[in-house]
């Protein structure tokens, strides 16, 4: 072994740089916190209630009183948009953690297992994956309605299918590792190795793929409610806002567009810090939405 | 190769198959069944056996769905339940509509993402490379929503130089045709140039890292010949490749777009026939969309084929 002993300063120059984000990572951060804030603090923000109907004027452009103007039935814009942070964003996270947790744990188990069960369930995943998203969960919502669980359910599992791929060819990386063998040697069981063993060696990825996929949720969810098969009124949400508010377009007002900016904003921070990541883990992460 | 490719396509087919199934199966998740659906908490028991009887619903299952595949493989779709029109009558209106914009949009597309991916692919971490990076992964993360509403606040509202619906009855001419179609093929267009551009941007990167690269310019080869001919060369399977993905996208952004701009296309069709049950407009329309995706992903997986000698001289 003479392997060269890379000298401790310039490791720990490079261990340094590991830990702290760029301009981007931080903008990024501070953009995704805020909204955090904002869900987890909104009644307390809002100056109205998201359902209550303050003004006889609909569309009023902003002012003190409405600070981002009055909708299409004269509800705070402001007021709305808080709300909505909290459904979209719980939404979005029940959703994707249902997906990561479905698809990591379907996709070590293949990856383990091997040889028939993971070519069954390899093959089918593929089959679903041929699917374009979108149109799996309009027949979902034609068939079941759209309610907040069906639309937490049918994310979920849509998007567990490319949660299932990344997390099997993780898995399937380790699999030969000689840490994994000296574990199954010692007699450890396919649970402790994939807890102990599999899991903590794939944590950044699936925190990279994790961001990423809660960008691709939250517009999928979006998406459904701005056709208006998503959250349904009087519900504050996000993709939904942006629907009931078109009307007003033609008349210049914001009402509109502040939602969706307001979506825009934190799948490109979502982006932005997926970008950061996997600049570190050395995967390319992205390419086609899904 | 063609043994390869035969493969594959087989594959395909199996999945449309399949997807076929699931739009079926899709319908029979309801409560209750689709009569109970489309008539109603409210129905009395005789309108329902009426309309059960009507559509078919007295036999089983497995028997209405080989007799309903049967009918969509000679383009029969039924009868749509809330216009007791032929389905196949409003598929084909509404078809036209949206191969136009989803056409238009691909034309616009590539050649943009293709000089932007090579371009920032020739001099990486350069201030081209960049900030068009940056540009891009910042356009792909946004809802083809707001950048809908956002081109018709600037270009309808405060500018007025082009309509905020694209009405598209007929063209009556050229100039209308544009100027109609403009902002909805900008939308769809900027998603994918920038998803495309970034993929081809890491296609090339990836070739002009490979030995043969450095051999050809440590030979003296000019730099534009060795992108263009030694490289591009190499990277055309895995770039369109990268080009059949990205248009197979177009199935997903061309159902908020064509809703964002009222366009009378066939994703329009589908939309509202979801808000309104029309399960046979829907089964249509979800298996002509999958349809042509699979077949882009088929076609996508052809070019990598017979871009890669390995795969291509398989036996």
């Amino acid at each position: 072994m003479t392997a060269v002993k890379p000298s401790s300063a310039a490791a720990n120059r490079r261990n340094a740089k590991r830990r702290t984000l760029s301009a981007t990572g931080v903008f990024a951060v501070a953009i995704l916190l805020l909204w955090v804030l904002v869900a987890l603090f909104g009644p307390f923000l809002a100056p109205h209630n998201e359902a209550d109907i303050v003004s006889d004027v609909n569309f009023t452009r902003p002012t003190v009183e409405y600070l981002l103007g009055t909708d299409y039935i004269g509800r705070d814009v402001f007021s709305r948009l808080i709300y909505g942070a909290r459904t979209t964003l719980a939404t979005g996270l029940i959703a994707t953690l249902i997906a990561e947790c479905l698809g990591i744990c379907l996709g070590f188990f293949a990856a383990i297992r091997g040889g028939i069960v993971d070519s069954v369930m390899s093959r089918l995943n593929d089959a679903l994956l041929s699917f374009p998203h979108i149109m799996m969960g309009l027949v979902v919502i034609a068939a079941l309605g759209s309610s907040i669980p069906v639309l937490i359910a049918t994310s979920g599992f849509v998007y567990a299918s490319a949660v299932y791929r990344i997390a099997r060819a993780l898995a399937m990386d380790l699999r030969e590792k000689e840490f994994i063998e000296a574990a199954r040697a010692r007699g450890e069981g396919t649970w402790w190795v994939l807890s102990r063993e599999i899991l903590p060696n794939t944590t950044l990825p699936l925190l990279t793929d994790f961001a990423l996929r809660l960008s691709f949720i939250i517009l999928f969810m979006s998406s459904l409610g701005f056709l208006g098969l998503g959250v349904q009124p009087p519900t504050a949400d996000w993709g939904s806002m942006v629907r009931e508010n078109m009307e007003g377009l033609g008349s210049g007002s914001l009402a509109p567009i502040i939602p969706a900016a307001a979506i825009a904003s934190i799948t490109v921070a979502l982006n932005l810090l997926v970008d950061e990541l996997s600049r570190r883990t050395g995967r390319i992460y992205g390419g086609a939405r899904e | 190769m063609l043994n390869l490719i035969g493969r594959r396509a087989l594959q395909g087919l199996l999945t449309l198959l399949l997807v076929s199934f699931l739009v079926f199966a899709g319908t029979e998740l309801l409560p209750g069944d689709v009569a109970q659906a489309v008539l109603g908490q409210h129905a009395t028991p005789e309108s329902l056996q009426e309309l059960r009887v009507q559509l078919g619903l007295d036999r089983p299952a497995a028997l209405r769905y080989v007799s309903w595949l049967a009918g969509v493989i000679h383009l029969d779709f039924g009868v749509s339940l809330a216009s007791q029109v032929p389905v196949r009558t409003l598929v084909m209106d509404r078809l036209g509509h949206t191969l136009i914009l989803a056409g238009l949009s691909a034309a616009v597309a590539v050649p943009i993402a293709f000089v932007i991916g090579l371009g920032a692919a020739t001099r990486p971490a350069g201030v081209f490379d960049r900030i068009s990076s940056i540009a891009a992964l910042c356009v792909s993360a946004l809802p083809e929503f707001f950048l809908g509403t956002l081109l018709v606040l600037i270009f309808a509202v405060n500018l007025r130089w082009l309509p905020a619906i694209a009405y598209v009855t007929e063209f009556r001419s050229f100039g209308q045709m544009v100027t109609s179609l403009a902002m909805p093929v900008a939308t769809l267009a900027a998603v994918i140039i920038s998803q495309m551009a970034r993929m081809i941007r890491a296609t090339v990167v990836n070739v002009l890292s490979l030995p043969y690269v450095e051999m050809a310019v440590l030979k003296g080869v000019s730099y534009r010949r060795i992108i263009l001919v030694h490289a591009l060369r190499n990277a055309v399977g895995p770039i369109a490749n990268v080009v059949a993905l990205n248009l197979a996208y177009l199935v997903s952004g061309i159902v908020v777009v064509e809703t964002v701009f009222v366009y009378p296309g066939l994703a329009r069709l589908l939309v509202d026939a979801v808000s309104s049950r029309d399960f046979p407009v829907i089964q249509a329309c979800v298996l002509i969309f999958c349809a042509v995706y699979i077949a882009l992903m088929l076609l996508a997986d052809i070019a990598a084929i017979i871009g890669n000698p390995r795969l291509r001289h398989q036996e």
